[in-house]
């Protein structure tokens, strides 16, 4: 029962919330889709924090969705040991570095006085969260070897079963207690990611790329989205 | 050709006399809030000077504007690929002390202190953390020290000088500094917008105002650094960038900005210039020495009637094309070639023109009087030397607007001498009628043209310095949504309060 609230209720809830809730405010409230950069007011263990924190994080991110999306293709990957043996030696210095980079953060934020009053609590408990959460990755890396290759058997087809609508988490509810936290914790993040700025996340602005240097509005070239005005 | 308008300024820095009215106009409109109270979207800079923020056009640090490279444009500070990498952590963005900690007074303790045997005081209270602080700089904190070792002789601007121009600036008797009022160029080739992945800088079609979007602006902090004037500003509070917006508000509706109808010196001028946007990029990619004359190049005649075919097919409007006839912009910039854009070396093509100032002539300590008759220049009339004896070295004032092309701010000199000797020959006598002729020949000009410099630099009307076009917006968002809808629905302005709500 518990299982089934933990692994088959809450993910469906944290993820419709933060569909629900991001849409929701990306139409009605743009102007708060904002990183809220304290860059300004801080820069040099920024330095130390910031890029080292999201190099390392999106490497580790887009591990888990590789693998989640094209299991074959991560299996016939991690087949010879030596490249699993290198894989996971890099994860486990990856989630090092992010560690020791939110760390930074967190002492960044707690130490400067400027920083510290542009800090909502939202920011605390998204910092707190995603500490947790590397931590708790950190520790099942470093004391559950292989998860390159067992995540391929326990969360991938949990999550599969989940996505096809055809919930079964029998194959996560046996794992031990901590990768169970870290797989909570994920879904948590996801659960609080609409109500704050982790919202940037999803608009790293790639289309930057194809986009000419230059932007100019004219207004004769936009078309008309409202009424006609009084008859 | 793509003919485009664009409202453009001049500046006409003998005038300014550096009392800040503009400033205190612009802040107590736009500024005046939580996160901006740094933000000074019109300064006055002392010059030779540091600036704000400090050292801004140090570009070896803050990598603001373009490099052309084998004639190619390409943004100092990054790729585009390299955009995206380095967003996490902008390398060269100015923090808070570049600029300064905002702070008011504890006032209240004036009151509410308990008697004692001290006068009260008012500590300086951090605007930022709301907690006691010592104030270590301020807005204008250079305000008049021109000569001072900490920043006139760190200006960026004097470093390719002979060291005798240096030490000259420097010392006690020929000191000399000017003003340098700034707000956004509202440039034709933005660094800003080109700089910022979120697509939230842009560029107005029909006046050529540059704005950043507040609601697709992401604090990617990259039009900062783009931005070689540092013309761009994060509000820390909001999460966003600001700038200066030109009063467009005020503009759609007839008037000119505030820093413009509040000066005191009254050496602002606001008109329509017409230029040829398919020729942009040609421009900006000049050679140095080349740069004010191609800017110049790109401004478009707006009495020929091939420019102004051209105009009406891309939709400049009627009343912009007669405003561009009457633009003071057009007269200073193009027709007496007198204004010249700040750092054009910079490579934005900035729309704000500066008509340099003509600085007091070096004088000689001679019996406990200063005299400049000694000052003399072996061929020259007395009244014709005060170029050659200027404070301000020239290569200074190249270095600032002509990217240290000499011969370019050499004739804007000797035109600005000749209209002077021409009008004291004529009001004060003193002069004769021949050298007033040698005067003006020597600044390339005919005595209407002198007269006219005279008469728009010095007695123009409101309605002279101010040409404001009719932006018609109220027309052209029609075409957008209903105007009327619009009033009735959400009434004018932003329809929810800019803070952090989440
Ligand atoms: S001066 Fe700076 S902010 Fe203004 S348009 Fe030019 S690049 Fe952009
Ligand atoms: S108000 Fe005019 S005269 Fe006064 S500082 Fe500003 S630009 Fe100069």
């Amino acid at each position: 029962m518990l299982d089934d609230v933990l692994f088959v209720v809450f993910p469906y809830l944290t993820f419709i919330t933060a569909v629900w809730v991001g849409i929701y405010r990306f139409r009605n409230d743009r102007f708060s889709y904002s990183t809220q950069s304290s860059q300004f007011l801080e820069n040099r263990m920024l330095s130390w924090g910031s890029a080292p924190w999201h190099y390392a994080i999106l490497t580790i991110l887009t591990a888990h969705f590789v693998a989640l999306l094209v299991p074959s293709i991560w299996a016939s990957a991690i087949s010879a040991p030596i490249r699993l043996y290198i894989l996971e030696v890099t994860g486990l210095s990856l989630a090092l570095v992010a560690v020791f980079a939110l760390c930074v953060l967190v002492y960044r934020r707690l130490t400067t006085a400027t920083v510290r009053s542009v800090t909502t609590p939202a920011d605390w408990l998204l910092l707190a969260l995603l500490l947790t959460q590397v931590a708790l990755g950190f520790w099942v890396a470093l004391f559950f070897r292989w998860g390159a290759d067992w995540y391929l058997h326990t969360t991938v087809p949990w999550v599969v079963s989940l996505v096809k609508f055809q919930p079964d988490a029998a194959t996560v509810t046996t794992l031990p207690w901590v990768v169970k936290l870290h797989i909570l914790g994920g879904f948590a993040i996801i659960g609080v990611f609409p109500f704050t700025r982790l919202v940037h996340a999803v608009i790293w602005p790639i289309s930057y790329l194809w986009r000419p240097h230059q932007v100019v509005i004219w207004n004769k070239k936009l078309t008309r989205t409202s009424g006609d005005g009084p008859r | 050709m793509d003919i485009r308008a664009q409202v453009s300024m001049v500046f006409h820095l003998d005038k300014c006399i550096g009392c800040h009215t503009c400033s205190v106009a612009c802040k107590n409109i736009w500024t005046d809030r939580e996160g901006v109270e740094y933000q000074w979207w019109n300064n006055v800079e002392t010059k030779p000077g540091t600036g704000y923020p400090t050292l801004w056009e140090n570009q070896d640090e803050y990598k603001g504007g373009w490099e052309a490279e084998d004639g190619r444009l390409q943004l100092k500070l990054q790729s585009k690929i390299g955009t995206l990498g380095n967003i996490f952590y902008n390398r060269r963005l100015p923090t808070v002390n570049d600029y300064y900690e905002p702070w008011t007074y504890d006032y209240e303790h004036l009151f509410n202190a308990p008697e004692g045997d001290d006068q009260p005081t008012a500590r300086p209270i951090s605007l930022i953390t709301g907690e006691f602080m010592e104030i270590e700089s301020g807005p204008n904190w250079d305000d008049d020290l021109g000569g001072s070792p900490v920043y006139a002789s760190n200006d960026p601007n004097v470093g390719s000088l002979t060291d005798e121009e240096r030490t000259q600036l420097n010392e006690i008797e020929r000191v000399m500094f000017f003003y340098l009022p700034r707000i956004c160029n509202h440039c034709i080739n933005p660094g800003c917008v080109a700089a910022c992945p979120a697509g939230a800088a842009y560029k107005r079609g029909e006046d050529g105002i540059v704005l950043v979007n507040q609601d697709k602006c992401r604090a990617w902090r990259m039009c900062i650094s783009g931005c070689p004037y540092k013309k761009v500003y994060y509000n820390w509070s909001t999460g966003k960038s600001e700038k200066c917006v030109l009063c467009f508000p005020r503009l759609e509706s007839g008037q000119a900005p505030a820093c413009f109808h509040s000066c005191v010196g009254r050496i602002r001028y606001l008109g329509v210039l017409l230029y040829d946007a398919d020729r942009i990029e040609e421009v900006a990619s000049s050679p140095e020495s080349e740069l004010v004359e191609a800017q110049r190049g790109i401004i478009q005649d707006p009495f020929d009637p091939e420019v102004i075919a051209a105009a009406k097919a891309n939709g400049v409007t009627d009343g912009m094309l007669q405003a561009a006839k009457h633009s003071p912009v057009y007269k200073f910039v193009k027709e007496w070639k007198l204004a010249l854009p700040l750092h054009p070396e910079f490579r934005t093509v900035p729309m704000l023109y500066y008509v340099p100032p003509m600085l007091p002539v070096l004088a000689k300590m001679k019996d406990g009087k200063y005299d400049v008759a000694d000052a003399e220049v072996e061929g020259l009339k007395p009244q014709l030397t005060s170029l050659e004896n200027a404070r301000a070295p020239l290569a200074y004032m190249a270095n600032l607007f002509s990217a240290g092309n000499e011969d370019i701010v050499t004739e804007v000199y000797r035109k600005l001498i000749a209209v002077r000797v021409y009008k004291r020959a004529e009001k004060v006598g003193d002069i004769t009628q021949e050298e007033a002729q040698e005067a003006l020949a020597l600044g390339n000009m005919t005595a209407e043209e002198a007269e006219a410099i005279f008469r728009l630099t010095a007695l123009p009307s409101f309605e002279e310095r101010f040409v404001v076009p009719p932006l018609a917006r109220e027309v052209a968002i029609e075409q957008i949504e209903s105007p009327y809808d619009r009033k009735r629905e959400g009434g004018f302005g932003s329809r929810t309060a800019p803070g952090r709500r989440w």
